[in-house]
């Protein structure tokens, strides 16, 4: 392999690896915050396609409106799966909520399929997103470097909330203890509310950049990058930001070049994801940049 | 009680006295499709082209009213198998329009076998499929026969010296269409430089891609299903591959439009009709009342889910019985028998026609020319 497929081949990874990035940020702040893994993340990511591309195709609206429409859309359907599925789930054990969100994720793709019908569809992509750049050689499509840009922003606007803002403080205080911050006169299932909408709007966002670079949607295109996504999560450490960023990188180039060294083992690209995750659960669970596990006393 | 239960009882036989009755008065057959799940298009259409042919010819057989039971195989392996079981115990079907994809028709086909049910799939063509099974048809050619006149077609009409090819390891269906391929490929003369594999669902192609064009072909086979070829396609291109890209009669779904839109301009693909003329009487007839119906041109897999259906109740008349073994026999009796898609003779379950190429200009699909396997 010449250096120049090599460092396609790098690019290639770098572009898939930014998109688990985003989408990994979702399933950390939810998971920080209130120690729930929300399975129903990726069908979030799904529905924000669709949104977009039902406000694009059939409203006939610009592209950065349907944009806006899909991802507070996303932001409304959070909140209202938090309000029904997981708010009665409160004080039951962590197993219960976990099956939830199973179910409210299959709920979610069942009723894609019935209401949209499984075929794919085409989704329109702005000009800004398609155009093809080369850079020392490597092909580089316009999403692949809005991606890492977006992120960052959203990272930034992730700390400034969770920093700076009265909101972001009530956030933390419920991550440490949910009861003492109900006693201290914050309204909890306000603030959870809100976090679900955080996370999902983070889901429609992280949903229409890969529609944008994988421009055919489906009920079902949210379930394998959600599986990576999560992985990258568990990688970087789930509950840290950063570490679901560095953890998005790690799994789109090791997916990449497993194909681009190994062509042989092409149809165990997922299982080799799954196996990075599989054995960081093992050696180092706390992820990358988690802290090690700690018991509240 | 005892008067209550007496009354109930009676109510059970009549009920089921009457079922029974009933059951007799209709030809029942199975249609075991891919409704939802990664080739619903496929199984959705088929569906589509079987109720259309219903109401030209009529939804009838030996004076019997026929009656269609659908099961939805998920595009699932297990799921058709599941489902072939519980047409036959259940729904004690006659016959059974068997799954769209070769890999669910390998698990379906077994069981028809055993319960000596005909099972006969509209579009599965993988060779496996009909081999040392008798109860086991399809309705469309095989997949060597395909990338046979594939490989021709490259090698004599596009001059190709070097090709790659591209094949999704987890479908029967593209990893044989791409080893023939190779076959005669490399028979004929030319050289594949470079083999690569995908998966089904896989979205993300790049890398594969990238290995591809670092090999520098003149020709693409991506022999796989609509959804990866409209993929495949953006992503070569954007990729920068120049060369010309050939699939196979899997890339015929609007979706490949939608979903590739410029990408896949300038595409060719092997195919078992052409949907713009119809070659007979019925096949003109089915093409005119789709345009009026659905207001676009039909597609194979409608076509020759009409097809299978036509050879089951043609097989069904000559027979003169409901016995499915006599009904097998007459299926595989088939001859010069007019369907949608022109001409077609069963032999040793598997069904005998030219192939089609065509091309994709302007969005659609135009007709280039019909190839004969020398």
């Amino acid at each position: 392999m010449g250096w120049n497929a090599f460092f396609q081949q790098l690019m290639n990874g770098v572009s898939v690896g930014s998109l688990y990035a985003l989408l990994a940020i979702g399933y950390t702040l939810v998971y920080g915050i209130l120690g729930l893994i929300n399975f129903a993340h990726s069908d979030v990511f799904m529905l924000g396609t669709y949104f977009a591309f039902f406000m694009i195709a059939v409203f006939l609206l610009p592209w950065w409106l349907s944009v806006l429409i899909g991802v507070a859309l996303c932001a409304f359907v959070g909140m209202s799966i938090e309000r029904v599925a997981y708010r009665p789930l409160r004080n039951a054990p962590r197993i219960s909520a976990l099956i939830t969100a199973v179910g409210v994720s299959f709920f979610i793709e069942n009723l894609g399929l019935v209401t949209v019908g499984a075929r794919p569809k085409g989704f329109p992509r702005p000009d800004l997103m398609k155009n093809v750049y080369t850079i020392l050689g490597a092909r580089i499509q316009g999403v692949t470097f809005w991606v890492p840009i977006i992120s960052i922003l959203i990272l930034l606007a992730l700390f400034y909330i969770v920093y700076r803002t009265k909101v972001g403080m009530a956030m933390r205080a419920v991550s440490r203890d949910m009861e003492t911050t109900r006693l201290m006169g914050v309204d909890v299932d306000r603030i959870i509310l809100y976090t679900f909408a955080l996370g999902s709007a983070l889901a429609g966002i992280g949903g229409i950049l890969w529609a944008c670079k994988y421009p055919q949607i489906n009920p079902l295109m949210g379930i394998f990058p959600g599986w990576k996504a999560f992985t990258a999560a568990v990688v970087g450490g789930i509950g840290n930001v950063v570490g679901a960023m560095l953890g998005g990188f790690i799994i789109g180039l090791a997916e990449i070049l497993i194909v681009a060294f190994f062509p042989g083992l092409t149809g165990y690209r997922d299982a080799f994801v799954f196996t990075i995750l599989i054995i960081f659960l093992l050696v180092r669970p706390g992820g990358l940049m988690g802290e090690a596990i700690r018991e509240k006393v | 009680m005892k008067r209550f239960l007496a009354v109930l009882l009676v109510c059970v036989t009549l009920f089921l006295g009457g079922a029974v009755f009933a059951a007799e008065e209709v030809i029942r057959i199975g249609a075991n499709l891919e409704m939802t799940g990664a080739v619903a298009a496929y199984g959705q259409m088929i569906w589509e082209g079987i109720n259309l042919i219903r109401e030209i010819v009529g939804d009838t057989a030996l004076g019997k009213k026929v009656e269609l039971v659908l099961v939805d195989n998920k595009s699932d392996k297990v799921e058709a198998a599941n489902a072939t079981t519980r047409l036959i115990d259940k729904e004690n079907v006659v016959a059974i329009i068997g799954p769209a994809i070769s890999g669910s028709m390998l698990a379906a086909g077994p069981i028809c076998e055993e319960k000596q049910i005909p099972i006969i799939s509209a579009t599965a063509t993988n060779p496996l499929v009909t081999q040392g099974r008798k109860f086991v048809f399809r309705a469309c050619f095989l997949d060597p026969y395909q990338a046979a006149a594939a490989a021709q077609f490259a090698r004599e009409d596009l001059k190709a010296e070097t090709a790659a090819i591209l094949s999704d390891i987890a479908q029967d269906y593209c990893v044989a269409l791409g080893n023939f391929f190779k076959e005669e490929f490399e028979k004929r003369g030319g050289k594949v430089v470079v083999v690569q594999h995908c998966k089904t669902g896989d979205q993300d192609f790049s890398a594969q891609l990238t290995t591809i064009i670092n090999a520098n072909p003149d020709l693409l086979y991506v022999p796989n299903y609509y959804t990866e070829i409209a993929l495949i396609c953006r992503q070569a291109r954007d990729l920068g591959y120049e060369g010309i890209i050939l699939s196979a009669d899997g890339a015929d779904a609007p979706e490949l439009f939608s979903v590739g839109g410029d990408a896949v301009e300038g595409l060719y693909h092997t195919a078992i009709w052409d949907a713009t003329k119809g070659l007979n009487e019925v096949g003109q007839k089915y093409i005119d009342l789709y345009k009026e119906k659905y207001g676009k041109d039909p597609n194979m897999f409608g076509a020759l889910g009409a097809d299978a259906y036509l050879i089951l109740i043609n097989a069904i008349e000559r027979a003169g019985s409901l016995d499915p073994v006599k009904i097998r026999e007459a299926i595989e009796d088939t001859e010069n028998l007019d369907v949608v898609t022109g001409k077609v003779t069963i032999e040793n379950g598997d069904a005998i026609k030219p192939v089609v190429v065509r091309k994709v200009e302007g969005g659609k699909f135009v007709f280039v020319k019909t190839v004969t396997v020398e």
